[in-house]
């Protein structure tokens, strides 16, 4: 009798939860479902079938690639920097590159493309300075943003790898070297699969952090690189046509399913590599 | 397997103002197990880390068989050795983690496979192959440990207190496997520890460190009975200190003459060395001494009894006669006769029963 008002107290412990995740998940969720099938007032496929084809398909490739790439490349920049600060015996500087990190993880939008521009931009301070433009330097463009978007994935790597490091005891590594392992023996049979769980779901957040990104990449490059997020904000503004709101809402969609696949990769990959956990 | 000789000769290793080791010179014989006993801080680990290659020696040289090792890397050295704990890895099986050397050295998947499961089996693990380290209790993970310790049949063995994270049942029962093992095989062992009861019953030989250097180094019959300075004295054991009069070779202690063992001091008044199990107490309503405490110990009983002028004398009594011997009971001691050892007065006045912390 007890056991069953504890559990029933407890199911509506989770009902502010429950209804926190209705409303701002699944209300939106059938919003945009809504949009995407409907096309002049009739259930249509249309929008979907537009939204994957042409220039929107560009952009949402365009989107894809980019977020591999800083996924990959900021997964593996992360790691080695977090792993010299975690084998740095100065702890200020451990500190130091924490703080720096949890800021600059933290540092996106508008104001984190300005400092670009201002810095690195066809007039910037270092581009003026060094005379970067001579060599055909250029932030505006598919490689600019990805280093753009590094500037924050790195410390985002550094902040979810550092305490998975911090748990690599120093007995692993001698055990390892005691039974005739050189270093990358160690890091090859023990220290990278004890990381992979760690350094997957680091990988996973960087692609979606750069997939959504979107004020930097607008502010920056506007309609130069192609991306997803600014095709669905020129489709709900009307910026380029009018009346492809809906397309918009397919495009959010595509978001989603493409979301949707990265995990389906992610989670066995991270269930595998962590087998050892259960 | 076959042991090797191991020698360290005038090993020196500083950390900072710290001095781990200060001249350590010491001959492990092959086929021996010997225990390196010492409290925390005298670098009876760092003495063992420098033989497995972790740590270099400022100074001296570490050879086995002959063979100076001092400078050879960690991964090169025919030593496998056992850690504290939390040293198997965690993303390998049992059978993989005792199997890893073998893979590093690239032997084929079947043929150690088989070495792994035997020496599972050697340790009396023989089901636990497939399960990871986090599914097996402390006592597994350590039989684990030394098998893979074990795999590359190294000549000599490290142990660097590989019990102290386990219960006390556990520990009985893993270290007479561990002496029953290496026996069998007849490595030469070297085992750290800070647990005289277990360097004691296990080692052939036990070596007892302080700051650095070695005090002692003697079969555990002779380093209990017969240590070599007052700290073995303190160490190994508890003893009691109390005031004599030496006279030629023998010496008067608690109204007892009884004879010197060894030399006797110079200097008249004396420290008497002698342990709980010598000291002879009976209840008598007449005797000059007062049980104060009394700790139960199963077989024993540990009394401290204070006598008359003062002084404090621990003494061992059979568990079942403890009840005999509740705090106030008043009591009359003596020793047993036998040849005492005797060491200059280190401070007028000050000899007592050395304090026990689960006595006190």
């Amino acid at each position: 009798m007890r056991d069953s008002r504890t559990g029933s107290k407890s199911r509506w412990a989770a009902a502010p939860l429950l209804a926190f995740v209705v409303i701002v998940f699944g209300v939106p969720m059938l919003v945009l479902l809504g949009g995407t099938f409907t096309k002049e007032g009739t259930f249509s496929t249309a929008n979907l079938t537009e939204s994957l084809q042409g220039a929107y398909l560009t952009a949402l490739l365009g989107s894809v690639k980019i977020s591999a790439l800083v996924a990959v490349l900021g997964a593996v920049l992360g790691t080695f920097l977090a792993q010299a600060v975690v084998t740095s015996r100065f702890r200020a500087l451990r500190e130091a590159v924490l703080t720096a990190s949890g800021v600059l993880a933290n540092f996106g939008g508008v104001p984190l493309a300005f400092a670009w521009i201002a810095t690195l931009g066809n007039s910037g301070v270092v581009t003026t300075t060094l005379g970067l433009g001579d060599y055909g330097w250029s932030l505006y463009n598919f490689w600019g943003l990805t280093l753009v978007y590094l500037y924050f994935s790195i410390p985002l790597q550094v902040l979810t790898v550092v305490p998975a490091l911090d748990g690599l005891r120093p007995q692993w590594r001698e055990a390892a070297q005691n039974n005739g392992a050189s270093t990358w023996q160690f890091w090859r049979y023990v220290g990278i699969p004890v990381l992979t769980p760690a350094l997957l779901g680091g990988a996973v957040l960087l692609f979606g952090g750069a997939f959504s990104a979107y004020a930097t990449a607008q502010a920056m490059v506007g309609s130069t690189v192609p991306l997803v997020t600014l095709k669905i904000a020129d489709a709900l503004t009307g910026n380029v046509l009018i009346g492809h709101e809906n397309v918009a809402l397919a495009l959010s969609l595509d978001m989603i399913v493409v979301a949707g696949l990265v995990m389906a990769v992610y989670l066995p990959l991270q269930r595998r590599s962590a087998r050892w956990l259960r | 397997m076959n042991g090797a000789r191991v020698e360290f000769r005038g090993l020196r290793r500083r950390f900072g103002s710290t001095v781990a080791l200060d001249g350590l010179d010491l001959t492990v014989e092959p086929g021996e197990l010997l225990a390196l006993l010492g409290p925390s801080g005298c670098g009876k680990t760092t003495a063992l880390r420098c033989l497995a290659g972790f740590e270099h020696p400022d100074e001296g040289e570490i050879l086995v068989d002959g063979a100076d090792i001092t400078r050879v890397p960690a991964n090169r050295r025919d030593a496998g050795m056992v850690f504290q704990s939390y040293s198997l890895f965690p993303n390998l099986n049992a059978r993989d983690n005792v199997s890893f050397g073998m893979r590093v050295r690239k032997v084929p998947a079947a043929k150690r496979h088989a070495r792994a499961q035997e020496l599972l089996e050697l340790v009396g693990l023989p089901s636990v192959g497939d399960r990871y380290p986090h599914q097996l209790s402390g006592g597994q993970q350590q039989r684990v440990a030394l098998a893979r310790a074990l795999a590359l049949e190294p000549r000599v063995l490290l142990l660097d207190e590989p019990l102290s994270a386990l219960d006390a049942k556990v520990r009985v029962t893993l270290r007479e496997e561990i002496r029953r093992l290496q026996l069998s095989l007849g490595i030469t062992t070297i085992f750290v520890t800070h647990d005289q009861e277990e360097a004691l019953s296990m080692a052939d030989r036990v070596a007892v460190l302080r700051d650095g250097r070695l005090e002692q180094v003697a079969d555990p019959a002779t380093l209990y009975d017969r240590p070599a300075t007052p700290f073995v004295a303190e160490f190994v054991g508890a003893m009691n200190h109390l005031p004599g009069l030496v006279s030629g070779d023998r010496v008067t202690v608690l109204g007892q003459t009884l004879p010197v063992e060894g030399r006797a001091p110079a200097t008249a008044e004396a420290d008497v060395l002698v342990r709980p199990e010598a000291v002879l107490v009976t209840p008598d309503s007449e005797g000059d001494g007062i049980v104060m405490v009394s700790s139960f110990r199963g077989s024993t009983a540990r009394l401290r009894v204070r006598l008359g002028d003062g002084t404090e004398v621990l003494a061992d009594v059979p568990g079942h006669d403890s009840a005999r011997f509740a705090p106030g009971t008043a009591v009359r001691v003596g020793l047993v006769e036998r040849p005492v050892l005797v060491s200059a007065r280190s401070e007028p006045g000050a000899a007592a029963a050395v304090p026990e912390p689960d006595v006190v």
